[in-house]
């Protein structure tokens, strides 16, 4: 026990030391303006749908009517420092814009404050660019994105949900096997060359292979040990912080791609998406079917399930729950490693904490559906998804899409403490 | 606090063998019979767990001031009802018919914890001593109104450090009762399966119920302290409090209960004093199928010859369990 | 003996940051949730950002200091009300998914560009906007001093073998604290619980000998903010021992070790698990005030990191013991650093970068933190009988 114990963790401080590239310094900075206790700032970025516009000029007014001129860098950013806190006015020179623009908002109003850099938000479109989509139009966009990101949630989630089901273990390290998945796809694929397909088939192999090794060497040995779910908890919190910072160090804090170049479009109708996210979908689709199946269809599935139901009674009636844990925790980590590879490929990029940002949400996913039940976190999965990518058109604010999910989570548990498709529990 | 403690020696009468027989004759020995002055009522409680239905009791009464055994082959649904009528379960029919009531009290929508302020306290048949905790602290935890768990008090010593005295005293009292005494400063972690149920009846007494309900108290006990622990149950008796509790041992239900009700698959099968449910085909039926036809509580094993056996098997275990300690010493 | 010199010199200053002990404050609170009461918060750093965005945001806009607590105290209570009614009924899991949850939905909310005029989105508060009140409440002088004015270097021209002397006294005098704390009688009778303070003070005398920390004692790092952090770190450890060795105290345990039995003897578990987890919501607002006090308000300083690093302080020190969560934050923070400057000295550059020693130190964090728990699980203090804590 304790030498399987040392040796993953042998492992995973020899990780960083192991890698096979260093972090590059982040790409060159613009300018920055730093304010200080007598100093403010006002800040922005001049951009159109299309990308940032450099060479723009603009011009900030104070109160007492004293212009500064700025001009954009290569990124669209700009900068003024400013030494009195006060509105200022920041207007955009229309004839230092690229042609064919057709300017939202030009001059805004802003309060500079000392020690504080303050925005300015100025919006400008190309002509064509319509920005008023109609209202379902934008519906069936987000539905759109909502299916997908509840696919590949579901994907992660699931396993999630099994190990729960199988070992009672809330696994908070799952994020982090959600980001390998990215990872890997990084490294073999953009990195290394591989092809897509190869490369991608070999990153879910990596992952649930560490899903078996991770059983193998450490939930196991503390199973038999007899330590205590809260305790098993906090070990993956341990493991989840660890990773978290193998892949600061072994990739840095930038987003890397998998594919090194950009995603052709397609267009069906209102809907506008990416061929990957197409194939995103479909591989998805395929794999929870796949996996749908064989719970309930094969024997190994049903002995899962059975597992999940009632340890004791399972292990009672001959079935070998070790294997069945082994194999939970093997598929469950192949699973979240092709969610964080498609996830990757989706949103055009993976970064050291993209799997601890859906954390939150596959949480959500498996207690909406009911802890331990995989179906649960199927359709948890899909609700959340769309949830979260529905509550912006439907007039919440953008920034707070987690918070509504998190409020229909909340909702749920006052009625409904088991989930949507959890049992209540025995007392006495 | 200490006048409390005196309290409930209150002369109800009950004491006299006689007396309790006159109350227990005056009405029908039916499933549901009515009696003169029920502690508690219950009406139509339905717990279904899926399509399964684990307790359907149509109406129910305990007397006060009596000792009445529930009993019932496995799974017939004793622990549910427990359950359920304490607050740690919901009937399926709650809101549509179920009803109880406890000395008056309509404790419907009653949770845990109330049903337990309210003077009803149950133990648990998997006992739930708090086995990080010392003996004594599980004792003073079972008190009732202490000024010290008031969050804002707390602080301050002064507010409850003389009520924390008298609660100790208290609970020494009920532990030497209980020969648990010596165990007072142990983790009850440490202590055996028996001994957990002796502490777990002893911190039910702590908050003075007016009725207790105990889950197979004696399932694990060994026979001389079982004796000594139904003398105990009796006291409590005489001195007014109603007891209900679910034993499988018939010879126990027979030594001390006033009166027995029966369950079988959910139902309330049978109701009257222990000889004539023990022989009630009905009971016999739900316990050991239609081919049988003696006595469930066979009374031989309470004569004397029985008895010195059972008290020489008690001095073997005693013996065992000196060398088993002498044994762990030594580790 | 230099390189030796500047990392212990690094441990001790950032043992005595301010944040350190805004931390132990918060950890102390998480103490009173998962040590004591077995709740599962999995949010505290949400309580934190609460409170200084409490503070912060009441002040910056003009309102007296007192009140700007208030709101940061304020905000937690309303925080712990809505986390903990729906989930405080249920099993342990639910609250540690909702309150991760709820902590990380206030950090987008307090990053969120809508907010730029209360929070400042991403970029926060800087501290110029809302320290100067407490800054002017110092009576400290100005001028740069380290704390105690005598330190090695005083002592025959600050030679080696003084350091070494002082640190084989101070290693002596640390293993005997922890023996006395281990025989679990550290605090018995007057004259044993003298003999104890007797020897921490020195204990930390000599420390301060050994490892002079000189600090400019005018700005927002100086002495006033430390003298204030720690002072109200030790007030915290002290009114969490008022409150555990009482009935209340002892209702905690109970539910942490079993919520039906406590019920059954007519507690309102509900009510008290609700108090247990406004109460170290509390403390985690104070410790989020105190944490901004000597910086800014970062939203992004204060996300599930923060929480997991008070766990490892927790777990490291000793859950459910009185001393545990002061001693594991100066543990987990002067470690931390060391960790970092050893790597940094040793390793050579083409091994590990700069950066990567940081990233590095908190690998051994994490890794640190699941050892804790396997092999050690009552941390440094804890007694491991009544530790088994499972919620
Ligand atoms: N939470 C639950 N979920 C599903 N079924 C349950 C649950 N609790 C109890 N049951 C079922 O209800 C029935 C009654 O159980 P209960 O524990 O009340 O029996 P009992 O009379 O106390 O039996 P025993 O004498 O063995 O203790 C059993 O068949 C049991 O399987
Ligand atoms: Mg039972």
């Amino acid at each position: 026990m304790r030498r399987g114990v040392a040796g993953l963790i042998l492992a995973l401080l020899l990780a960083p030391v192991l890698a096979l590239i260093s972090s590059g310094p982040a790409s060159a900075v613009d300018t920055l303006c730093l304010p200080g206790p007598d100093k403010a700032c006002i800040a922005g970025t001049i951009r159109t749908e299309d990308g940032p516009l450099a060479d723009v000029k603009l011009t900030v007014t104070d109160e007492a009517g004293t212009a500064t001129e700025v001009t954009t860098s290569e990124t669209g950013k700009w900068n003024v420092q400013v030494e009195k806190e006060g509105p200022y006015v920041v207007k955009v020179d229309e004839s230092t814009l690229p042609k064919d623009l057709v300017v939202d908002t030009g001059e805004v109003t802003v309060a500079a404050k000392f020690g504080v850099t303050k925005p300015a938000l100025l919006t400008i479109r190309t002509a064509d660019y319509s920005a008023s989509t109609s209202k379902f139009d934008e519906l069936v966009q987000s539905t759109v994105n909502g299916l997908r990101l509840g696919l590949l949630l579901a994907l992660a989630s699931v396993g999630l949900s099994l190990i729960y089901g199988t070992t009672g273990l809330s696994n908070f390290a799952h994020a982090e096997q959600v980001t390998l998945g990215g990872m890997l796809g990084y490294l073999l694929i953009n990195q290394h060359g591989l092809g897509l397909w190869i490369g991608g088939l070999v990153v879910v192999i990596l992952c649930a292979f560490t899903g078996w090794f991770q059983d193998r060497v450490l939930w196991q040995p503390l199973r038999r040990r007899g330590l205590g779910l809260t305790q098993m908890m906090i070990v993956t919190i341990g493991l989840s912080l660890a990773l978290q910072y193998v892949y600061q160090y072994t990739v840095g804090a930038r987003t890397v791609r998998v594919l090194q170049d950009n995603p052709s479009v397609r267009e069906f109708g209102p809907v506008t998406i990416t061929n990957q996210s197409i194939v995103a979908m479909v591989i998805s689709v395929i794999v929870l079917a796949g996996v749908g199946y064989a719970l309930l269809r094969t024997r190994i599935g049903r002995a899962t399930r059975a597992v999940s139901d009632n340890p004791a009674l399972a292990s009672a009636s001959g079935i070998d729950t070790d294997r069945v844990i082994r194999l939970v925790w093997t598929v469950a980590m192949g699973l979240a490693g092709l969610s964080g590879l498609l996830y990757a490929l989706v949103t055009n990029g993976i970064k050291w904490d993209s799997g601890l940002q859906i954390l939150l949400l596959l949480f959500a996913a498996v207690t909406l559906g009911g802890l331990g039940t995989a179906f649960g976190a199927l359709i948890g999965a899909i609700i959340i998804g769309l949830v979260v990518e529905l509550s912006p058109v439907l007039g919440m604010p953008g920034d707070f899409k987690y918070a509504t999910a998190l409020l229909i989570l909340i909702l749920l548990l006052l009625v409904r403490p088991q989930g949507l498709l959890g049992k209540p529990q025995r007392v006495g | 606090m200490s006048e409390q403690m005196a309290d409930p020696k209150v002369d109800t009468g009950l004491a006299d063998p006689a007396a309790r027989r006159a109350l227990t004759s005056g009405f029908d020995a039916v499933p549901g019979a009515g009696k003169p002055d029920p502690i508690l009522v219950v009406d139509n409680i339905v717990r279904q767990f899926g399509g399964m239905t684990a307790v359907d009791v149509q109406h129910l009464e305990v007397q006060r001031g009596l000792i009445t055994a529930l009993i019932g082959p496995n799974g017939a649904g004793k622990t549910t009802f427990f359950n359920l009528i304490t607050g740690f379960d919901k009937p399926t029919t709650a809101g549509k018919g179920a009803h109880w009531a406890f000395d008056g009290r309509t404790l419907d929508k009653t949770s845990a914890s109330s049903v337990a302020q309210a003077g009803m306290v149950r133990t648990f048949q998997l006992t739930k001593a708090l086995s990080a905790m010392t003996v004594i602290d599980n004792m003073m935890l079972g008190a009732q109104n202490q000024a010290g768990e008031n969050l804002l008090k707390s602080m301050f010593r002064g507010t409850w450090a003389k009520q924390e005295k008298e609660i100790e005293a208290k609970a020494d009292e009920l532990l030497a009762r209980f020969k648990l005494f010596e165990k007072k400063n142990d983790y009850a972690g440490s202590l055996s399966g028996g001994q957990r149920k002796l502490l777990e009846m002893a911190r039910a007494l702590m908050s003075d119920p007016k009725m207790i309900m105990l889950d197979e108290p004696m399932a694990g006990v060994n026979p001389a302290l079982t004796q000594s622990l139904l003398g105990h149950i009796q006291n409590l008796r005489d001195e007014g409090m109603t007891v209900l509790f679910v034993e499988h041992d018939m010879h126990v239900v027979r030594h001390i209960s006033d009166w027995v009700a029966v369950m079988a698959e959910g139902r309330l099968v049978a109701e009257g004093a222990a000889d004539t449910v023990m022989s009630d085909p009905a009971v016999i039926d739900a316990y050991l199928g239609a081919h049988h036809d003696t006595d469930l509580g066979d009374d031989a094993l309470l004569t004397d010859e029985a008895l010195e056996e059972i008290a020489e098997e008690v001095a073997a275990e005693d013996a065992e369990r000196e060398a088993e300690e002498e044994a762990e010493g030594l580790r | 003996m230099d390189t030796i010199q500047f990392i212990l010199n690094g441990m001790m200053r950032e043992a005595l940051s301010p944040q350190t002990a805004a931390v132990a404050i918060a950890v102390i609170g998480l103490n009173i949730h998962f040590g004591f009461t077995g709740l599962l918060n999995m949010g505290q750093s949400g309580f934190m950002l609460l409170g200084a965005y409490g503070f912060a945001i009441s002040i910056s806009n003009g309102l007296p200091m007192i009140l700007g607590i208030l709101f940061g105290f304020g905000a937690a209570f309303i925080f712990a009300l809505v986390l903990g009614a729906p989930t405080l009924k249920l099993r342990g899991d639910y609250l540690a998914i909702v309150t991760i949850s709820a902590a990380e939905i206030i950090r987008y909310v307090g990053r969120s560009a809508l907010l730029v005029d209360f929070t400042g989105s991403a970029q926060g508060i800087p501290g110029s906007q809302y320290t100067t009140g407490f800054r002017n409440l110092s009576f400290f002088g100005t001028g740069s001093f380290t704390l105690i004015p005598f330190n090695y270097t005083d002592v025959a021209d600050g030679a080696a073998w003084v350091r070494i002397i002082g640190w084989i006294v101070a290693i002596a005098v640390i293993v005997l604290i922890v023996m006395r704390f281990r025989s679990g009688n550290a605090f018995k009778g007057l004259l044993q619980s003298a003999g104890m303070a007797g020897l921490l003070v020195f204990g930390v005398l000599l420390l301060f000998f050994l490892f002079p920390v000189p600090y400019q004692s005018t700005g927002v790092s100086g002495w006033w903010v430390r003298f204030v952090a720690w002072g109200l770190a030790l007030l915290c450890t002290l009114v969490v021992f008022l409150l555990v060795r009482s009935p209340w105290g002892r209702l905690l345990r109970g539910i942490r070790e079993d919520e039906d039995a406590i019920r059954s003897l007519g507690k309102n578990v509900f009510s008290i698990k609700m108090q247990a987890l406004i109460i170290g919501g509390l403390f985690g607002a104070l410790g989020g005030m105190v944490y901004v006090l000597s910086s800014s308000v970062q939203p992004d300083s204060m996300g599930r990191s923060l929480t997991f690093f008070c766990y490892t302080a927790l777990l490291l020190g000793g859950a459910a013991t009185i001393f545990g969560p002061v001693l594991g934050s100066v543990l987990f923070f002067a470690g931390r650093i060391g960790i970092k400057y050893t790597a940094a000295a040793y390793v050579p550059d083409s091994i590990m970068s700069n950066q990567q020693t940081e990233q590095f130190s908190y690998i051994v964090v994490g890794v640190a933190l699941m050892l804790i728990v396997i092999f050690r699980p009552q941390g440094i203090l804890g007694n491991k009988r009544e530790l088994r804590f499972n919620v």
